[in-house]
């Protein structure tokens, strides 16, 4: 694809996972053992060989820029497009929309050489083929494709998605913003396709008039002006906006079908390499269900979890139902279930932290 | 270009015939060892470690699988504009070209190589073995002795001397005389393959040996000795940790029966001195319900639903249910079917272990079982379902 260039906005976060997002933004959330949630839409754009990346990151976004580095994991470190991080350029002003950061960034978009651009937020674990969009972009002529999934899962409790209505012609007929969808309603993935020229009028216009959001005043605004098309994608995506939401669909990953399909062989999911050996099982280990990154070891009982990069789980230790995110160390005989720790937790000997109903998040390098 | 206080040369050409199938399409260096390495990996990251920034990677034994893999040198942090890693096959010149005939040819050959740098040192290494070594300790040891030659020893038990470049010392340390492989060893200072040598004096040495007809070209058995002759400084320099040469399927298979004791000696998962390998892009590995694991080593990618036990898995290897892995060594993307029992053996890259077949042999006594590379092994008894 080089005519393409891809955006990761991770402008409109809502930072809905708690402690989760106390310190980083949701893009790097890990997620799945090795992976920050931002990777899929990475992985996405790498899979369809989009060679331009820009994020724009809002805040605390320390993290991400660690993660991304130079881009090299993703093969983003090119003489020619790579990887760009385009964060706000006035710090003390409050962020007043995406429009307005990409005002500001307006000559990077004019630079490009791209004449098309996909818009894509940080935060979807999803395996989505950009250039099935694309071809789908092309073939109706669409001014703007806009991806939507039908809503699964739970009853949510707080109006944080965005829903569109879609015709039998796979119009866009209306945005509704910040609703609870029920099962089926189609939620807009914050995901577009656009031409280059249009976009950047359109940034060029809103900005002008006050008006600083893509998708209000730049999309919907204009539904009965341009062709803008619903694409309707299929493919396996949890919805997470919730702890409960995360926790439940990190656990889907202990189904190995979901991790072939995920993982299969033609579509790699990239991440930072860390130069971890692989994990250690000791005698006494007992280990089910469960989904381990490498650099880990173990001694004690993991049952149904997931352990990111280099975790010690030491002698009589028990894990259960529980992510414990990078270096965290479950020292001998301490029990952890229903829990989700964040990076370099360490739950001293014979601690027990229990989650009953809901998973409890214990925050980065707490010490229990 | 200035002058580099020191550059390596690895040696990785070797064929590595002791490895039976092992290398028949892959030179020694590239065979995977621990899960996720190549022996190669070992040096290389001894290099990084040892803040050696130039690397010269001479290979000629089936090179295609090495040098894709050592690529631009990047995950070992040398990819460099000036120095990295440079892998050197064989090459034609004005005068014709030949093959590595010998260690100190291959050196030999590549002069060029070594006088566009202009080193004050170069470090001579192999790559066949295991080990974590600080080489810059070595250094600073070899301008101290003010040597004109220095070569890394280790004590090996006094029955296995006779396998060895052995080195007689006196009480300094300096080297007296060199015995390869000798019947009756004087010593138990096995040399490791590492030699540090000034580059001046060394340039001087390996043109003179490609001049004399009787030379088969080679440090141990004529640089070194002819060295000695002229009665120059050598100093061993001996080394005290975990040194393993991998060459045997012997060898090669307690090295990663070493890894799983309880406190090896050899840690792979070393935070000060991480050993760096090009990464496999794999998902962490899956233990299923109807898995257990107990006493070994898993990469990445591996899914498992049988018994491990005392075992290496490296990345993307499939076990299927009610199968037992013990003692053993599997190689990447390994698939073994159900109820498959594998004991005492190595099974190399991209084999199909299928349903129920058994590989090796639980005696103690016996030979390790390989099985080579893109093999498939079928179960004996399974009947056989002819279609008319």
């Amino acid at each position: 694809m080089e005519n393409v260039l891809g955006i990761i906005n991770l402008i409109n976060e809502r930072q809905h996972l708690k402690e989760l997002t106390a310190h980083r933004n949701v893009a790097s959330v890990p997620f799945g053992g090795r992976y920050r949630l931002i990777d899929f839409t990475m992985s996405n754009f790498i899979n369809a060989d989009v060679s331009k990346v820009a994020v724009f990151p809002k805040e605390k976004y320390l993290s991400v820029m660690d993660h991304l580095g130079s881009g090299k994991e993703w093969n983003l470190d090119r003489r020619s497009g790579g990887l760009y991080i385009l964060p706000p350029i006035h710090p003390d002003e409050t962020v007043t929309g995406d429009m307005k950061q990409f005002y500001d960034h307006l000559s990077f978009f004019e630079r490009a050489a791209a004449d098309t651009v996909i818009i894509s937020p940080g935060s979807h674990v999803c395996k989505l083929d950009f250039n099935d969009v694309l071809d789908y972009h092309k073939k109706h002529k669409a001014d703007i494709t806009v991806v939507y999934k039908d809503y699964v899962g739970e009853l949510i409790e707080k109006p944080i998605y965005h829903t569109c209505s879609v015709d039998s012609d796979d119009d866009i007929t209306d945005i509704s913003f910040y609703t609870i969808p029920r099962p089926g309603d189609h939620v807009c993935l914050e995901t577009f396709i656009i031409s280059k020229t249009l976009l950047v009028n359109l940034i060029k216009s809103c900005v002008a008039s006050g008006e600083y959001d893509f998708l209000k005043d730049a999309v919907k605004a204009n539904l009965h002006r341009f062709t803008v098309k619903g694409y309707n994608f299929t493919g396996d995506m949890p919805f997470i906006h919730s702890i409960e939401s995360f926790h439940s669909s990190n656990m889907n990953f202990l189904n190995p079908s979901v991790i072939r399909s995920f993982f299969g062989d033609t579509w790699d999911v990239y991440t930072k390499i860390k130069h971890e050996a692989p994990t250690k099982y000791s005698r006494s280990s007992k280990v089910t269900n469960s989904l381990i990154a490498n650099g880990c070891d173990i001694e004690g009982t993991v049952e149904n979890s997931i352990l990111f990069r280099g975790v010690k789980v030491k002698k009589g230790a028990v894990i259960r139902n529980s992510i414990i995110m990078q270096k965290g160390v479950i020292e001998e005989g301490a029990i952890v279930e229903n829990i989700i720790t964040d990076k370099e937790v360490k739950i001293t000997s014979e601690k027990s932290v229990i989650g009953l109903k809901q998973p409890v998040v214990i925050k980065k390098a707490e010490v229990i | 270009m200035g002058a580099k206080k020191w550059i390596a040369m690895l040696l990785a050409g070797g064929q590595g015939s002791r490895l039976g199938e092992l290398t028949i399409g892959l030179a020694k260096p590239a065979v995977p060892f621990g899960g996720k390495y190549r022996i190669i990996d070992f040096p290389l990251s001894n290099c990084t470690h040892s803040g050696i920034d130039t690397v010269g990677v001479l290979t000629q034994y089936q090179p295609l699988i090495l040098n894709d893999y050592v690529g631009n040198g990047k995950a070992w942090d040398l990819d460099l504009d000036v120095g990295g890693v440079s892998v050197l096959p064989p090459y034609q010149g004005k005068e014709g070209g030949e093959w590595y005939k010998g260690t100190a040819n291959a050196v030999y050959q590549n002069i060029q190589y070594i006088d566009n740098y202009n080193p004050e040192h170069v470090l001579i290494l192999s790559g066949d073995h295991i080990y974590k070594m600080d080489y810059s300790k070595m250094l600073d040891y070899h301008i101290e002795k003010n040597s004109e030659a220095t070569i890394a020893v280790i004590q090996v038990p006094w029955q296995e001397a006779s396998r060895f470049g052995i080195m007689n010392t006196n009480d300094d340390d300096k080297v007296t005389q060199f015995d390869e492989k000798p019947k009756y060893p004087k010593s138990n200072l096995a040399s490791m393959g590492v030699y540090l040598f000034n580059w001046k004096n060394l340039r001087r040495y390996l043109i003179n040996d490609e001049k004399d007809a009787n030379s088969s070209n080679d440090f141990g058995s004529n640089i070194i000795p002819k060295m000695l002759e002229d009665r120059k400084k050598l100093y061993a320099y001996r080394f005290n940790d975990y040194w393993k040469d991998v060459g045997t399927v012997e060898s090669l298979w307690q090295a990663h029966m070493d890894l799983l004791e309880e406190t090896p000696n050899f840690q792979l998962d070393d935070q000060q001195w991480k050993i760096f390998a090009r990464n496999a892009n794999h998902p962490p590995q899956y233990i299923s319900s109807d898995a257990e694991v107990s006493q070994s080593l898993i990469n990445e990618g591996c899914m498992i639903h049988g018994n491990i036990e005392h075992s290496v898995l490296s990345y993307n290897v499939q076990v299927g249910y009610g199968s037992t892995i013990k003692d053993s060594v599997i190689m990447p993307n390994v698939t073994i079917g159900e109820n498959v029992h594998i004991e005492r053996s190595i099974i190399a890259s991209n084999c199909v272990i299928e349903d129920g077949a058994v590989v090796g042999n639980s005696a103690v006594t016996s030979d390790i079982t390989l099985i080579g590379e893109n093999q498939t092994i079928v179960n004996p008894n399974k009947k056989k379902i002819t279609l008319n």
